[in-house]
This record gives structure tokens, sequence and C-alpha cells, in this order.
């Protein structure tokens, strides 16, 4: 594991059963078997996982919101699990679900949670940053998805947090909302705030996090940057950063032995169409292009691009459906 | 945006007093609530001096349904009126987010009973304001003993409020607390004195919070005494329930 600056949140060999469950004969169900983290101090942390994964129980361990089975959590040098109003003021959390009264107002729900603190953030910055001050007349029930997150944020931003829990904080954001959102969570972040957040979306996570987490079933699979995971099982080469996915379509059955380097397959993966990721160099395409013109062949299609972290993440976790 | 470091919360007392504050306007702004609250036990308070239903049990109509009715607003504010606001903010999560601030969980439950107490002040004046004019005279003896044990009952129904919105769905809750509401305010010694409920009923009503709150608010307003059982069985169901919902209230 590696070590921040400064770190805000550490989680050490954290486990959670939950039930016991009807289902499951009156059984405990273990949806967190074993994960581990560490939180920075002016990062953006991120959980990356499938649904179910054990995402946002591991990150409602952490808030105090579900008591842990097993493993240690240190929140701002406490623990969350038994610490008291000193802590939760230092802490933002935003809820999957937003958790905010059908029945209220915008700006007088904000004005409320804002009473809670002692040196709440001005109200009026927040909302006009947010765009809050369009549907402030609104009742929540009535807004829509997008205008309830951003809502949300606002209310887990009101107190100044020195850490913010974010659960899925892109789910429902139109794009624009989104664009918002993801400036100002990058501000906060420049500002110092420690910023943790769950996603199932790899852009979110390849676009925000300085670090990531992947999360699955119940534990930790991979971490590291995003440039690390884009790497991630890729043999030591200088070409590393390189790493990009070729797609082409040609005559069924062609047998491509030695004209790529070792390491990177090509692989037939429907008839006549034919898949390579690996670290490629120019030198490579030169060579696959060169074969293709002394047997004239001519590609149906042809089309490259970088890894994504989608790729990493469904090579780590495995690509059926559960 | 800057971080700031050293966020603090705001003191306890003012944490509670801005939750009850805020529960209790919520309260009030829903139709709802207000028609369970103040309409209802309005009605039932008028229909019972309209009528002979109370006859023969004391000197005068009112004096009888006064303070059955008062009874009936406690149920109807900590147990119905609270039991189902709670089950909604729980499905909707908002029980979840209000945790993570500085209110936290006992915070939040201490804003609630605070809401409910407001109320109730609220519908004790309102009933009052009511039943003076059509004749009511209440026991000068039992006025002190009757509003502590209308607070005990609210604190007994405000209990069992939480135990059924902490343990199942919200539409159930609504079902069940709607439905209490009405068998325990008709059958269960709240609005009618417990000797004109049928014999079998007599010997288990009293052992129902609504039925030692109704009778232990009749002693006190009619004959300006403190029924003993009265306050036992209350203090019985507050701690039973409150340690129940202790136990088993689930928060999401």
């Amino acid at each position: 594991m590696r070590s921040p600056k400064s770190p805000v949140l550490t989680i050490d060999g954290l486990i959670k059963d939950v039930g016991p469950l009807p289902t499951l004969d009156g059984k405990m169900l273990r949806v967190v078997s074993d994960v581990s983290l560490i939180a920075g101090r002016g990062e953006v942390t991120a959980l990356l996982g499938a649904n179910g994964a054990g995402k946002t129980t591991t990150i409602e361990c952490a808030q105090g919101l579900q008591k842990r089975t097993g493993g240690t959590i240190t929140l701002l040098g406490a623990d969350p699990g038994t610490a008291g109003a000193d802590l939760r003021a230092r802490v933002g959390v935003m809820l999957q679900d937003g958790g905010l009264p059908p029945s209220a107002r915008p700006i007088p729900l904000l004005r409320h949670i804002a009473g809670m603190y002692r040196n709440p953030r001005p109200l009026d910055e927040l909302v006009q940053r947010l765009g809050i001050d369009s549907f402030s007349r609104t009742n929540v029930r009535r807004l829509s998805g997008g205008q309830k997150q951003r809502l949300a944020l606002a209310a887990a931003l009101i107190g100044n947090p020195e850490v913010l829990f974010l659960d899925e904080p892109s789910a429902g954001l139109d794009p624009q909302s989104r664009q918002l959102v993801f400036e100002l969570i990058a501000e906060l972040r420049d500002g110092g705030m420690g910023i943790i957040l769950t996603t199932h979306l790899m852009d979110d996570a390849q676009r925000l996090a300085d670090y990531v987490y992947i999360i699955d079933g119940g534990r930790n699979v991979a971490e590291g940057t995003v440039a690390q995971l884009l790497q991630h099982n890729m043999p030591e080469t200088p070409h590393r950063d390189h790493v990009r996915t070729l797609h082409f379509e040609a005559l069924p059955g062609l047998d491509f032995t030695g004209v790529l380097p070792a390491e990177i397959e090509i692989r037939e993966t429907r008839s006549g169409s034919y898949t390579a990721t690996g670290a490629l160099t120019p030198e490579d395409l030169a060579a696959l292009t060169a074969w293709w013109a002394h047997h004239s062949i001519m590609p149906g299609s042809l089309s490259m691009e970088a890894r994504s972290l989608e790729d990493v993440f469904l090579d780590i976790s495995g690509r059926e459906i559960r | 945006m800057t971080t700031a470091t050293g966020a603090a919360p705001a003191p306890l007392l003012r944490r509670i007093l801005l939750q009850g504050k805020y529960e209790a306007a919520t309260m009030l702004r829903n139709g709802e609530q207000l028609i369970l609250a103040v309409v209802l036990p309005l009605l039932a308070l008028i229909g019972l001096t309209v009528t002979p239903l109370l006859d023969g049990i004391g000197d005068s109509r009112i004096n009888v349904a006064v303070p059955g009715i008062l009874a009936l607003c406690a149920m109807s504010t900590a147990f119905t009126g609270q039991g189902i606001a709670t089950g909604f903010d729980r499905r909707y999560g908002v029980l979840r987010f209000l945790s993570t601030t500085p209110l936290g969980r006992a915070g939040l439950i201490a804003g609630k009973i605070l809401a409910v107490l407001a109320v109730l002040v609220i519908q004790v004046v309102i009933v009052a304001a009511v039943a003076f004019p059509l004749g009511w005279q209440p026991n000068p003896l039992g006025l002190l003993p009757g509003l502590c044990l209308l607070v005990l009952g609210a604190a007994a129904f405000t209990a069992l409020g939480l135990l059924v919105a902490g343990t199942v769905r919200p539409e159930a809750t609504l079902a069940i607390t709607n439905l209490l509401w009405i068998l325990l305010g008709a059958v269960g010694g709240i609005v009618v004195p417990m000797q004109r409920l049928p014999e079998l009923a007599q010997n288990t009503v009293h052992l129902l919070p609504s039925g030692a709150l109704g009778e232990g608010l009749r002693d006190a307003f009619l004959q300006g005494v403190v029924n003993g059982n009265a306050v036992l069985v209350l203090l019985m169901w507050t701690v039973l329930a409150g340690a129940a919902a202790i136990r088993w209230f689930k928060w999401n």
C-alpha cells in the first residue's frame, strides 16, 4: 500500500458481515472480506468496482453509518465507529440516495444543516456555484436527478469539511451538471480537501482520481494511479505507456505467429475478427502492415485505441456477467 | 474554493433545538398531520359534547370529554404523526444523512422528542381554547399532575412510534399507526372511559398505554388525583418500547 504525505483516512483489513439473512438459512453474509486503503489530504481517492462489490459498505463503515465486523479504520485520527460530533463536523457526506427530505425546499434545508456547524461555508457562494438558485423554490421531491445531486453535494459541503465522501457522485447528472460537479471536486482537491469517492463508472475514476482502488467481491484486487493501472499486467518494456488495443477484420483463420513480439498475442475473437492488446511500438505496426502487404491482405476494418481503465477492470475482474 | 481546517460543530443544545424547530415546522406544514393532530381531536371533542355518549359518568359531558381528547392529541402527534414521518425519513435516507452531520443519531432523536412536545403544547392550547367556552372546568388540583402525565404519555407513544417506524416499511408504519390510532382511540380507553367498554376489555385496557393515559388524565382533571397505576403502566411502556427501539431500530 502507498503512503500519502498526509493521510486523512486509513482502512486496514476491513471485514463486514450482514444478516442473519433468511435467504441463507439465517446465516451471516460477508459483504466485505478484506479491504485496505489510504486516502490523503489534497487528493481524490476512488473506490472503483461493480455494483455489489462492497464499495458503499466500505465507505459507510468509514462514515460511522455501519458497524464494522473486523479491521481498523482511522478517520482524521479518530475511530469513526465511536467518534462524536467533533469528527462529524470535519467530514462531509454525500449519500448515494441523497438523503434529503422530499418535502423540503433547498435553501431552508441548507440553512438548517448549516446551523449544525460553528463556522459554516457562506450559503450564497455554494448556492450560486452549484446553480441551486435556479430551483431554490422547488420542493426536493420535484427536483431532477441532477438537481438533487447538486443539492446533496451542497449539503455535504456546507460545514466546510476537511474530508468529503461522495458515493456515486455522477449518478443522474446531465453532462452540464457533471462538468460543473467535476470542476468543483478538482478545485476542492486543489484547495487541500481529502476526497474519497466510490464509482462504478471507469470514466469518472479516470477523469477525477489521483489514486484508484479496485474493489471486487469485497476485497482489494488492484490499486494505483490511473497511469499505473493502465499498465497493469503489462510486461516491463520501455514502451509500457504505449499500451494499445488493436482491432481489425480480415480473412478468418490467419496465423500471425512471429509477426509481433511474443508477449503481444493476436487473438481471433470471432471468425475473421482479430484483437491484440499490449505495448505496441511503431515498428510493431510497420511489421504487421508489411505482413499484410506481403500476403496481399487488405483488412476490412482497422482501429486502435489506448487501453482504458475499463479494459483493465475487465481483465482483472473477468468478463462474465455475474 | 478553499478548505479551512478546524471545522467545528455548533453546541449540542443549539443542534437539538434547531432540529426540534425544523421537525415541528415540518409537522405543522403537513396538511394530513394537521388533520390528525388538530382537526380530528376537535371534531371528537364536539361530537362527545353534543351526543349523550358520556352521560352519567362525570358532572358534565365536556369535563369527561376533554381529558380523553388530550390523550388522543398525544397519540396523534407522538405515535401516528411522528411514526409516519420517521418511517418515510428512513426510506428516503434522511435519517442516515442527518446522522452524518454534527447532529448525530442521539441529537436526531432528541430533536424529534422536542418537536413532539412543541406540537403537543400547541394542541393543548387549542383544545383548551375550544373547551373553556364550552364550559370545561378541570379540577385545579389535577392540572399539574395531568400535564405531567400527558408528557409521560407522549414519551411512551414516541417510543412506540419510533419502534414501529424503525422496524417495518413506511407503508406498513402508515397502516399500523393509523389503524391503532382508530382502535385505541375508540376502544383502547382514550376517549371512551373504561366503564363504558365491554367487561372483557376492561381487564386489559388499563394495561395499554392508551387506557393508562386516558384513565390517568380523567382521574387528574376530574377528581384531582394521581393514578399511580397509570403512571407505572406508562413508565413501563416507555422503558420497554424505548429499549426495543434502541435494540431493533434500523437506520437504513
